[in-house]
Order: structure tokens, then sequence, then C-alpha cells
């Protein structure tokens, strides 16, 4: 009984998700159902995607407040190359490294600048939301034609949605990072104490700078499958989407100073969310309800989860 | 105010830390606590203070049974303590930080900032410092904020003051300042329970010595009726012969050579060189530069001017991973800022500084070999812990410190530079960081050691350099090397 509860308190996150799903389905056994279910992977793939990012960022003890607008620049501007006729496949992976190069600019500013993350992806938040305006002139780009990019958002693999196969794929990768290579036990080093880490000839700036990089790619990605189900870029695709990221890491349990936190928390945190979405939806709870309900899973979560770290 | 501890026990995790400890104290007296590392001394009078609650045992204060239950009841029993691991606040000022909780006010409610400087500025010279309240504790170096904790300490005119290793990071010097003080407070009544782990000092200090030893009281004497072998037998349960190895001269080519490396305003002109196989020793007072030096030399300060040569070869270390390249281990004498990732376990902890060293064949971290690779050290560093996966906060300083030091020998440094190696570690474990020390230098590795303790640095090194204010006033030969002629050149004599 006392490995049970040990076990029950050191997974809280998990169990509140189990819980809520039994709540759910109690009085709407129609949630269980498989569709349903894999309508929730998929509904919760592009904030899964940006959480990921997220969680390395956390981990170090910063924050990438940039997300939504880089998902909304990337988007635009692989909506503009396609329209033009740019190859999809060289167009994609354009967009990716566009996504790439705006994470490392905050990483930049954050390593190199002394920026604190907060500050620093402040700035880009609003500059690349400013860029993307003046590049679409405040105007959705639609009308794009291409099989490749279509199939990104809606396609099936084996009757797999390919969404979720890119973000089952994306976690894996994720927890192999953080479990097994030297860069992984850097970010934790860095986020746990940042001049220990220095003083043992780790390179802190670098790991910066690439987990930085890696929450714009990750953010990129999802702009895609966006973009492709909407099958159009608008000007302000992604606002608020850090908030929903930020809140999926810390449902998962991982700390805003960094050092603590792990993927498969992170990725029960993002199914929370999802759950929560879809059974308001469901149950046809409003719009203005629905943050309320929200919110308040958000703060009694953590509240409970406080426990694990501050006795 | 006398106190009287009786039967206490206290367990972490079903490990039982602390067995029916008795142990009392008189008005005006010093208690010296002494032990190995973790024995459980600093848990005893965190005990007496509130921080940890007793499992079982009684508190009497002039007889009378007390309740400690909080930090707050034994601040009202007068009861006042500096803890080994000293806590400010690095971002406010130390008038700041000294009246932290207790701010004074005038009469129109707002604070009496220039009250509480003048205050700041008296207490502190009484102790020995003649600086600025004004300044940000951050920017000082942990000496000084060790001082400063014990100023504000001494400020609350408290009955009982404890002092867990107060010395550690203090130099000779200050140390005679912190005894003069002590001994004037003696007669005003007050009293202390005194922990350390040099020696010498509690035979110049203390009434009567405590020892404790596995969580068990070994016995309490006199000062003037035991000696110091006696204490150290009782600390470690066997007869030690020696507190150094013996060491033999085995100096090879030179390897490392510094030439007039400058650095304003910490340090200027320093040129030395350092032989393989050789120990050299740093000596000279808090803030004297050898620090600033050392981390020259390991990439993390940037020089002035200067050169810094590797077997003949100028080289530009301009951060601890090039240093790391170059075969420079440098192990920080400030181990919970710079050493350590406190609330990481142990093995974690451990590998840091050489994460290749766990990966499998795939590149592939291998956590068997990380913990393989901890128990090893958890072994030839004799630290105590039940698991390679506790976490180091929960262990005790001295064998915290071993850690600091065991993660950099993972990486088989040709250079190794020890800043304060054994600050906080007990007789045994010393020796036992020494004879590391000296079967490296027997492998030919070069080793710098700064340190504060003088027969520390005369019983290891084979040439001690000796700092005053930032310049390098000489280097003796072991020989020629005596603790009255150090402290000459130290305080800046010829
Ligand atoms: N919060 C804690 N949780 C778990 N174990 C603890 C905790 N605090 C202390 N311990 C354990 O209790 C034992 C005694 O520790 P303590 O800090 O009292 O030793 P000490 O005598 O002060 O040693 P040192 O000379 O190294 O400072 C150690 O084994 C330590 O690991
Ligand atoms: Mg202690």
């Amino acid at each position: 009984m006392e490995k049970i509860k040990y076990y029950v308190k050191q997974n809280t996150p998990l169990f509140g998700l189990f819980v809520m799903m039994i709540i759910v389905t109690i009085i709407d056994p129609k949630f269980i159902q498989l569709s349903n279910i894999s309508n929730v992977i998929r509904q919760v793939s592009i904030n899964g995607l940006i959480a990921l990012g997220m969680t390395f960022v956390i981990l170090t003890g910063g924050i990438d407040l940039s997300v939504g607008s880089v998902f909304a620049l990337t988007g635009a501007v692989l909506a503009k190359m396609l329209i033009n006729g740019v190859n999809p496949l060289l167009a994609v992976l354009l967009t990716l490294g566009l996504g790439l190069v705006l994470g490392v600019i905050n990483g930049l500013l954050i390593a190199k600048g002394k920026l604190q993350p907060f500050i620093a992806t402040l700035g880009t938040v609003t500059l690349y939301r400013g860029i993307t305006r003046v590049f679409m002139e405040g105007r959705p780009i639609t009308g794009f034609k291409s099989k490749f990019v279509d199939n990104i958002g809606r396609g099936y693999v084996l009757g797999i949605p390919i969404p979720i196969i890119i973000l089952i794929i994306a976690v894996l990768i994720a927890l192999f990072i953080t479990k097994r290579t030297v860069f992984g036990k850097e970010v934790y080093a860095v986020g746990g104490n940042e001049k220990t880490a220095h003083f043992s000839a780790i390179n802190v700036d670098r790991v910066k700078i690439k987990v930085y990089a890696l929450s714009g790619l990750l953010t990129t990605i999802a702009g895609i499958i966006l973009m492709s189900r909407l099958n159009s870029a608008q000007p302000n695709a992604g606002l608020g989407y850090e908030l929903d990221a930020i809140a999926a890491v810390v449902l998962g349990g991982a700390s805003m100073s960094g050092g603590k936190g792990k993927i498969w928390e992170t990725f029960v945190g993002i199914l929370i969310i999802g759950v929560l979405n879809n059974s308001l939806n469901m149950l046809r709870i409003s719009s203005f309800y629905q943050d309320v309900a929200k919110g308040v899973v958000i703060l009694l979560a953590v509240l409970f989860d406080r426990k694990k770290y501050y006795k | 105010m006398k106190i009287k501890m009786q039967d206490i026990s206290k367990s972490f995790y079903g490990v039982k830390v602390l067995k029916n400890i008795n142990f009392d104290l008189e008005e005006g007296e010093v208690h010296a606590l002494v032990g190995e590392n973790g024995a459980g001394k600093s848990t005893l009078v965190k005990i007496l203070t509130g921080i940890y609650l007793k499992d079982s045992g009684s508190i009497f204060v002039d007889n009378k049974e007390v309740n400690v239950g909080s930090v707050k009841d034994s601040i009202d029993l007068n009861i006042a303590i500096v803890q080994q691991e000293i806590a400010t606040l690095p971002n406010m000022t130390i008038w700041e930080n000294m009246f932290l909780g207790r701010e004074l006010k005038n009469s129109w409610g707002f604070l009496d900032v220039k009250k509480m400087k003048e205050i700041t500025k008296e207490k502190l010279i009484n102790i020995g410092l003649n600086i600025d309240p004004d300044i940000i504790m951050g920017t000082l170096p942990i000496g000084k904020q060790q001082l400063i904790t014990i100023a504000s300490a001494l400020l609350w005119n408290k009955k009982v003051i404890i002092l867990d290793e107060p010395t550690s990071a203090l130099t000779t010097k200050e140390i005679d300042v912190l005894f003069d003080t002590i001994r004037k407070l003696k007669k005003e009544k007050v009293s202390f329970i005194y922990i350390t782990h040099r020696l010498e000092e509690i035979f110049e200090i203390s009434d009567r010595i405590s020892v404790l030893r596995d969580g068990e009281m070994i016995g309490t004497n006199k000062t003037s009726d035991v000696e110091i072998s006696d204490i150290i037998k009782m600390m470690v349960g066997y007869t030690m012969h020696d507190r150094y190895p013996k060491m033999k001269n085995t100096s090879g080519k030179t390897i490392l050579k510094v030439d007039n490396l400058t650095c304003e305003p910490l340090y200027r002109n320093v040129s030395f060189e350092l032989k393989e196989g050789e120990i050299l020793g740093f000596s000279g007072l808090m803030g004297s530069g050898r620090t600033e030096i050392m981390q020259t030399i390991f990439g993390i300060i940037k020089k002035d001017s200067g050169k810094i040569i590797i077997n003949d070869e100028e080289v530009k270390i301009n951060s601890p991973i090039k240093a790391r390249k170059y075969g420079i281990a440098y192990i920080t004498e400030n181990r919970k800022e710079e050493g350590l990732i406190l609330d990481f376990s142990l093995s974690e902890n451990i590998v840091l500084p050489n994460l290749k060293a766990i990966l499998n064949k795939m590149k592939i971290i291998d956590h068997k070999k990380q913990e393989k690779l901890a128990e090893d050290y958890i072994k030839k560093l004799d630290i105590r812990t039940d698991s390679p996966k506790k976490i180091v906060q929960t262990l005790s300083g001295g064998n915290q410190q071993k850690i600091v030091v065991g993660k950099w020998l993972t990486t088989n440094p040709k250079i190794l530079i020890l800043d304060e190696p054994t600050r906080g570690v007990d007789v045994g474990a010393k020796y036992e960081i020494y004879e590391i020390m000296n079967e490296l230098k027997e492998q030919g590795v070069a080793i710098i050691m700064i340190s504060s303790e003088l027969p520390e640095i005369i019983g290891m090194s084979d040439r001690v350099a000796v700092m005053h204010e930032g310049n390098l006033r000489g280097i003796l030969n072991k020989d020629e090397c005596s603790q009255e002629k150090i402290m000459t050149l130290a305080t800046g004599g010829k």
C-alpha cells in the first residue's frame, strides 16, 4: 500500500489523466471509443510538438514565448513558396530551415547577448509576428495546391493520421535525446546549476542555442501541419499557443526554474489538455466556461504536484 | 543559559543518523563537537535550532523542558546558528542581509537605512572587516561572506551561538579575530557549540570536546584532559599515525609555465613553473588572488596580459572546455555554487565533466557505466552514502566535498588544480584525499593546491608559492618552508 501511494505521488499527472478519462467516460461513454481517442491525439499533435520543444527550453531554465509567431511566419513563408511553384519537398525543407534559424536567433540573444529568456523572446514574439503581417500584407494566403503538403496534415499511413505519427516519432526522439545523449545530460545540467555546468566544462552557450533551435524547429513542423489541414496560412495563426505549450509542460510536473522534468511527463500534460478540450466540447460547454475550467484544472494540478519538490 | 539534550534520535528515510545522543552545554562555555563526515554533527545542532525535528528525546533549557518545533522557537530561546552551508542572499547588500526580516524602522514607520548601515559597519569592524555595508553580498569571496554571517549571528545578542564549521573559508588572521570575539562574548556568559574539522582550533578555543561517530556519542572530555591523537582515535575508531602521507620527490620536467600573467585589479606579473609529479602549494590570505589566477588558467577569467605555456607551447585557454583539452582540471573552492548540482544525484554529479566516459560503443549514454563509474569513485574516495542515486543535497558537507574532488578525477587530468580541496573534510578523509594526491603525483600528474591551512600546505607541498594582494611574493622550497616564513610573506613582510 505504501508503495502504491509513493508511486501515485511520483506520477500525479498520469493518475490525474486516468481519473479524468474515467470520469468523462462515465458521463459520456462515447469518449472512450477508438475514433474519439485518435481524434484527441490528432488534435493535440500541434500543441504537443510545440510543448516538446518547450520542454527542452524549460529544462534549461529558460522559456520561449516566440513559438506562436514562429508558427505563423514559417507557415506563411511555406504557403508563399508553394503558390510561387517551388518544389513542395524543397519548400518544406527550406521552411524547416527557417524555423531553425528563428530559434537560433532566440538562442543567440539569450546565450551571447546575455538577455533573460523571457525578455529576449518577448521581443522576438512581437518581431516575428510583425514580419509575418508585413510579409502577408495582413491577408491570409490560400489557393496553393500540393499533394505532398496536403498529406502532412490530412493523410494516413496504415490508417493512422500522419500528424499522430509525427508526434509519436518526435516524442520518441525527444525521449532518446534526454535519456541517452550527452546533449540531453547537458540540458539538465544547465538547468540544474548553470555555473556548475560551466565549471564542469559544459558549453553552456551552445546548449542554450540548441534548445531554442529545437523549439523553433518543432514549432515549424507543427505550423506546417496546421497550414496543411486548413489549406491556408493565417496572419494570426498560433496566437497564444505558447501558453498551451507551457501549460502542458507544467502540468507534466516540470519545474520552471529548470533541471527537473521529463519528456513523457510533458506527453501526459499534452494529453491532459487534449482530453480536457475534447470532453468539454463533447459535453457542449460554452467556450467561456471552457477557459474557466481549463484554468482551474491547471492550477489544481500544479498545486497537487508542488508537494513533490517542496515538502 | 544552560542546555541539555537527552536521548535524541533521528532517522532519515529509515536510516538512523542519531542514536540516543546526550549532549549538554554550560553557561559561558565553548563546547566543541567533532566527528567524521556524516557522523551527525550538523543534524544534532539543526535539531536544537528547529531546522529538523527530532524523532525522540528531550531538550532542556535551564533545567526546564522546551519544545523546539520551528526555527522561530529557537530564536525565541535566544539560540542562533551559523550554518555550515552559508545561506546569504547574493543579490542584496551586506546590510540588507544582516537585517533581513528584522529591519529597523524610524518613528515614521519607514526603514531606517542610515541606522542599519551604521550598525552593520560597526559590527563588521568588530569582526575585523573594514568594508562598505553597501557592497553586494554575491560579489564577495565566500570567506568574507562567512565572516559576515558570523557577524550577523553575533549582532542579535544571543545567549547560545552555534558555529558549524565557521572557519572553513577563513585564514589564520581572521580566525584569530573570531577567537578574540568568542572569548569576549564568553565573559558575557554567552555559550558556544563549535563544530570543526580543524582539530588544532578546538584545543585553542574549547573547554570541552564531544565526539560523535556514526550517530553515536563516543564521549565528552575536558579539553585539558586529552590530546589531539586521543580525539582522532575517538573520531575514526583506530589509531592514526600520520596526518600526511610520506612524500617522495618525483618532480619531472616542466609542464606548465605561467609568464607575467596579469589581470587587474585581481593580480599582476605572476610567473611560476610547475613540474610533472610535483605539488606546488599556493598560500596567502583570502582575496590575495590565488583562486583568480587558477580560474584564468582554467579559462573562466580573462587575463589582461601574460602567457600560459604548456609543454613549451603558448596556449590560449578561453573556456573550461579548452582547459580540459589540455588536460587541466580545476576543483573549485565553492562547492555549492560552482561544484555541484545540489538536487541531482551523486552519480549524475560525478560524471558531469566527462560525459563522454559513459558512452557505449554506439555513442549512446550507458546508465550502467554511469553507476559503475560513480561506485568506483565512492569506493576510491570513501564517500559515505547508501546509494549512488542519493541526492547530493542530503549528503553531509564533507561527503559533498569528496564528490567535487572526484568528479574531475574522472577526466584523468595531467595538471590538477585543487582549490581548498579538504575544506570541511574530516581527518580520516583528508588523509584519503592526500593519498590520492600522492598517488597521482607519483604517476606524474602536476598538482597545484591552494590551501589556507598552513600545516596542510607545508605537509603536502614540494614548493610553496605565497601571494599577497595580487602579487606573487616568493616561492619557498620544502626545506625553507615554515609557518612563520609563509605568514610573513603572506602579510606583506619581507
Ligand atoms: N535531509 C536529509 N535527508 C537525508 N539524509 C540526510 C539529510 N540530512 C542529513 N542526512 C544524513 O545524515 C547523516 C549525518 O549528516 P550530518 O550533515 O549531520 O553530518 P556531519 O557530521 O555534519 O558531517 P560533515 O562533517 O560532513 O558536515 C549523513 O549520512 C547524511 O547523509
Ligand atoms: Mg556538517
